[in-house]
């Protein structure tokens, strides 16, 4: 069936991993739910990249982080932050693209 | 020693904390209190321009709080990244406070007060020697972009802290650090495993923020043992629990397993996250991974110019359909207005709100838009009288622009302020991100002290 995210997720985020970098966290409701999500590889490089139009290459990382049953993703800032042409210096608000998410599981 | 308590009463020095906490703090009798007082999210201006993003009355009013209870306590109380950066300015702007403090409550201590800002030919010289890496994203630097920098700060480790506190200080200010060395500083020095230590201080560092409901502006509380570390919230509002905390593993970082400071990293791979009450949670698991090499992160920033603004909204929906021409015509028109005049070297930027404003960092991605828009008419230039004619006169364009198909022949701009035009002052960018490799960690972040 078809999932949206943010109907099993508890926390859709993102924010500056220091002045170069942007990373998102999606920490799930509940463990089963996120155990499937990873058994599935539902969220990989090839799914998040075209989510924000850039190349799979600025992804710096994509892990799954069992202790918080959660997915974090840090990819190379467009700018760094403050830089002319910034629109989010604490990077807090890059999150809304990932809250239209949906999957078949 | 069994057990080594921590108060961290804040998340930033000015966020400020309720008095109820913070006696119950006092109450679990810490060793030590510790806050950070900086971060770089609020963007490259304030260290640049040597500023404090916080308020003087509201960091004024925490060190009024805990520095009296600490020396009643007879513990230290430690505060770094004062200022908000840790530059030179900042760390004055700490001093400053903290000695009207003594005088004005007739208190008598000793202050410990440590520097982290780097002159440029240092940097340079460790430039010329291959010491200096780039942070991955961040560029490959010469001497020049040195020269650039208007300020450069180093994150010190714990370090420093603890030959303060050999030296016997009451009070110790200092300039930019890896935050959770302010927090493991004195329980590294009573010999607890530095991996337990910074794993808790990077938790600490964010006071309540780890809690349930989480807060900036609340105290958190750590007890640090041999074999692992409890977390537990001074407010009866909120819990530590395991999820919480764990979760808070990932906040602000880019891999959760892996967290790489000065002289190593915390590894989290075996870190166990276990409630053992309603509202406190153990850690245990914690690996401190030294590297070869000691490296300090350095950060600088260079200026760019001086920036003025204009805000306007538009409604009419003919206009709002030809927005992107519209901005596109008004630009030439601007850079061949002035290209003649001397003034060509400059950025002007339109950010429209309403339709992709908030991430027009991501040009790529698709959006859509609402009735309405808001544009912020942005100029930088090199001189604030330059960037003041080119965003005036872009904002004048652009009023008064005859757009293929218009039928509001009065004007396009919705102006809520009279004056319409900003002067923002100086623009900083970040140019320094890098890692530099130190043969002693301690020498390169000088301490004075001064007997209040």
């Amino acid at each position: 069936m078809e999932y949206k995210l943010t109907d099993i997720a508890s926390v859709i985020r993102s924010k500056n991993s220091g002045p170069y970098e942007l990373t998102f966290d999606v920490i799930f409701k509940d463990f089963e739910m996120y155990e499937r999500v990873k058994t599935a590889n539902i969220f990989n490089a090839a799914m998040f990249a075209p989510l924000y139009g850039i190349p799979e290459s600025d992804i710096i990382s994509l892990v799954y982080f069992d202790p918080a049953k959660a997915i974090k993703i840090t990819i190379v800032r467009p700018i760094p932050s403050g830089s002319l042409g910034e629109t989010d210096v604490y990077g807090a608000q890059q999150h809304a693209p990932l809250m239209g998410v949906k999957f078949e599981l | 020693m069994e057990e080594l308590r921590i108060l961290s009463p804040t998340a930033i020095l000015g966020y400020g904390f309720p008095m109820e906490s913070f006696e119950e703090g006092m109450k679990r009798k810490p060793h030590v209190i510790a806050v950070d007082a900086g971060s770089t999210d609020p963007g490259p201006f304030y260290l640049g321009a040597g500023k404090s993003f916080t308020d003087r009355n509201s960091v004024k009013r925490d060190l009024e709080i805990m520095i009296p209870a600490a020396l009643e306590a007879g513990i230290p109380v430690i505060v770094v990244t004062a200022g908000g950066c840790g530059g030179r300015p900042h760390v004055e702007f700490a001093v400053e406070i903290v000695m009207e403090i003594a005088h004005e409550k007739q208190l008598s201590f000793k202050l410990a007060v440590i520097q982290s800002e780097f002159d440029r030919e240092f940097v340079k010289e460790n430039i010329r020697a291959g010491n200096i890496s780039p942070l991955f994203p961040a560029q490959e630097i010469g001497e020049a972009d040195v020269e650039e920098s208007v300020r450069i700060v180093a994150q010190m480790g714990e370090e420093p802290f603890i030959e303060a506190l050999d030296n016997g200080a009451d009070v110790i200010l200092a300039g930019r650090s890896y935050d959770p060395s302010v927090f493991a500083a004195l329980a590294i020095r009573e010999g607890f495993d530095k991996g337990l230590a910074i794993h808790l201080g990077k938790i600490l560092e964010c006071a309540a923020i780890a809690a349930l409901p989480g807060s900036g502006s609340d105290c958190m509380f750590g007890y640090l043992h041999h074999d692992d570390f409890v977390l537990e919230p001074l407010s009866p509002l909120r819990k530590c629990t395991a999820l919480s905390i764990a979760a808070h593993t990932l906040y602000e970082k880019s891999n959760p397993y892996i967290l790489p400071g000065p002289g190593g990293s915390i590894n989290l791979h075996h870190a166990q996250f276990e409630q053992i009450d309603d509202n406190k949670v153990k850690v245990s698991g914690s690996r401190f991974i030294p590297t070869h090499d000691y490296f300090v992160k350095l950060e600088g920033v260079r200026r760019t110019g001086y920036r003025t603004i204009s805000c306007a909204g538009v409604k009419d929906p003919i206009m709002m359909g030809k927005i992107d021409a519209i901005v596109e015509s008004v630009k030439e028109r601007v850079e061949n207005n002035f290209e003649n005049y001397g003034i060509k070297d400059f950025f002007l930027d339109f950010k429209i709100y309403g339709r992709n404003g908030v991430m027009a960092i991501f040009p790529d991605i698709a959006h859509s838009a609402g009735d309405e828009l808001l544009i912020i008419i942005e100029a930088v230039a090199d001189t604030q009288e330059q960037a003041d004619t080119i965003c005036g006169f872009a904002r004048s364009t652009m009023l008064h622009f005859g757009y293929e198909g218009r039928i509001a022949t009065a004007g396009n701009l919705a102006f809520p302020f009279s004056p319409s035009d900003c002067k923002m002052g100086e623009v900083y960018e970040f140019n320094i991100y890098h890692l530099m490799k130190v043969e002693d960690p301690k020498t390169l972040f000088p301490i004075e002290y001064f007997q209040l």
